[in-house]
Parts: structure tokens; C-alpha cells; sequence
């Protein structure tokens, strides 16, 4: 099973990375563009679940660690890996 | 009286902080490894320094939070024994749960390393006790993840409990958007847990308390611990 995971800033908290690079789109003629969130992208690898399992135990991990859930907000899915 | 410096794979400022205290107060002075998990009730406070621990992989702080010395000095806490968590240190106590809110990225991107002067706003501390002569302290910070945040109750119920401790201000000691070096909600440099035993701030007492400085604004904070007793 592979958990594919987002962690980005929760409404209302300042994404000054994401802020930036609107900035530099916009430098750069993007003039659509209308908001930037940068976030952070994980792949867990796991062994021996079922998709049950797997959903609860990946937002243990969330919870627990992989997001700071004062000022992160996390979702993800849960593929079959080849 | 005896104090213990945590060391974490990636502190860097656990030796300054052990020489001021060893050296220049002549306390009875140990290391603690971070894989020591033993109660730490033998220590009158214990320091958690500054630095990079675990690389600040992932979050600063996010992963030390879990390193067997912090099960020891969540029960030390718990207890009432009385942490001073330093820079990385104030970051690790964020993520451990032992003090509120978050430390995220500077607002302009940018390690920031220079003297800053700070405002103490309240001295009903064990850590600050001493600075009601002298409420304005002149310390140096060296981060690039210091901006404090916290959610608007936590925030609320933070005043309300005068946790708030220290502030980024102008050397006079206003409070101003100018002296707020990082992007920090309420220009907050330093905030305690609602019983004031812990302690966490971003600028580095240790890195102006020895004498040979001409800065030693930092005594005061280690002043005020030591008199606590």
C-alpha cells in the first residue's frame, strides 16, 4: 500500500513561501495567477495492511508527526503499489 | 544546585550553554544524551539548547519531540520541575506540547542572526523574575524558524495567563511592527506554560551572559532561575 500525503498551512496561517512565489510568478508575466500554497509532499510505503488499517494507522502518523496539526492541515490517499 | 544541558544529535549551542552555567554561575553542570530516558528529578532545572536537532528535519523540532530524553523531561515538567528551552529548544517544547501555539519560518525567508531587544512583559516567572529593574534586555537571535504562532483562543487564554513572556521591541521598549524581526504574531519571542515552569524563548541568553561581553543582558534570565530556589 502507498499513502500519498499533503501537508499545507491551515487557513488563516501565513504561507510566506507560498506568498513568495506568487511574487516571483507574477515577476515572471503570470499575471493569473491568483494564490500560491506551498505544502509539503510524503510517499509512506506500507507493508501488511488492509485499506482499513492503512487509512487509521496513516492518520496516526498524521496526527502524530508527519503534520503539526496546530498549523497544518494533512490529507491523503491510499493506492496498491505494483 | 545542579542543572542539566540536553544534547540532541545537532544542538549547537549545548556547550555555550553548560560554560555559562558551569563557568561563570559555578553550578554543578551535567550533560544529558538524548537517549536517556531516566527521570531527571536530581536536576534543580534542566536546558534544552539551541541548534539543529535531527536536522530540523520535516519541522524543527518535530522529530527530538520524540527522542527518549523528552518522555524524562515531559515527566519533569509535569512534576513542576522547571525547563528553559532555548531557540531550538523553545522549538522542540512547541512541538512536545509542553508549551502553546507553533514556530514557523521567518516571514522574510531568512536566517536572521543579530542583537535584538526584547521587552519582558510579565516577571511573575521563575525565568524572569529579576528583570523588573531592567525589563528591556538586549539578546541576540540566530534562527530561521522563530515566527510564533498561535491559533486566537490559545492566543486569548495566553494573555489572559500572562504567559506571554517576552516580546521583540525597540531599544526604548515599544512594541512596534518595526522591532518585530521575524513576522512573529504579537511580536512574541518568548512564551511560558500556564504553571510558568517551563519556558521557551528564541533569543540566546547563553550568547550574552559571559562578562568577557559587552552584552550580558542573558544573566538576568539565568539570574532569575538560579534565585528561584
Amino acid at each position: 500500500m502507498l499513502a500519498k500525503i499533503h501537508v499545507t498551512y491551515k487557513k488563516g496561517v501565513l504561507d510566506t513561501q507560498g506568498q513568495a512565489v506568487h511574487h516571483a510568478l507574477t515577476d515572471l508575466g503570470y499575471n493569473e495567477v491568483k494564490q500560491v500554497t506551498v505544502g509539503k509532499y510524503m510517499e509512506v510505503h506500507l507493508k501488511g495492511l488492509s485499506e482499513e488499517n492503512a487509512k487509521d494507522r496513516v492518520r496516526e502518523m498524521c496526527e502524530k508527526l508527519l503534520a503539526n496539526t496546530v498549523i497544518e492541515s494533512y490529507r491523503y490517499t491510499l493506492s496498491p503499489t505494483e | 544546585m545542579k542543572c542539566g544541558v540536553v544534547v540532541f544529535p545537532g544542538s549547537n549551542c549545548d556547550h555555550d550553554c553548560y560554560h555559562i552555567l558551569k563557568h561563570i554561575f559555578e553550578l554543578d553542570t551535567e550533560w544529558v544524551w538524548h537517549k536517556d530516558s531516566a527521570d531527571l528529578d536530581a536536576f534543580d532545572f534542566v536546558v534544552l539548547p539551541g541548534g539543529f536537532s535531527y536536522g530540523d528535519y520535516l519541522r524543527a523540532g518535530a522529530i527530538s519531540r520524540f527522542s527518549p530524553v523528552m518522555k524524562a523531561v515531559v515527566r519533569y515538567a509535569q512534576k513542576g520541575g522547571k525547563v528553559l528551552g532555548i531557540c531550538n529548544g523553545f522549538q522542540i517544547l512547541v512541538e512536545s506540547g509542553l508549551l502553546p501555539g507553533a514556530l514557523m519560518q521567518n516571514r522574510w525567508q531568512k536566517f536572521i542572526c543579530k542583537p535584538v531587544f526584547t521587552r519582558v512583559e510579565s516577571t511573575d516567572t521563575p525565568f524572569t523574575s529579576l528583570c523588573r529593574e531592567r525589563p528591556i534586555l538586549r539578546i541576540p537571535i540566530a534562527h530561521h524558524g522563530g515566527r510564533y504562532f498561535a491559533q486566537e483562543d490559545t492566543l486569548k487564554a495566553m494573555q489572559d495567563n500572562q504567559q506571554i513572556v517576552l516580546k521583540y521591541c525597540e531599544p526604548g521598549g515599544t512594541v512596534s511592527e518595526a522591532s518585530n524581526p521575524n513576522g512573529s504574531m504579537d511580536n512574541i519571542a518568548g512564551v511560558a506554560n500556564e504553571k510558568k515552569n517551563v519556558f521557551g524563548m528564541m533569543p540566546h541568553p547563553e550568547r550574552s551572559a559571559d562578562p568577557l561581553w559587552p552584552d550580558q543582558d542573558g544573566q538576568l534570565i539565568f539570574k532569575s532561575l538560579i534565585q528561584s530556589f
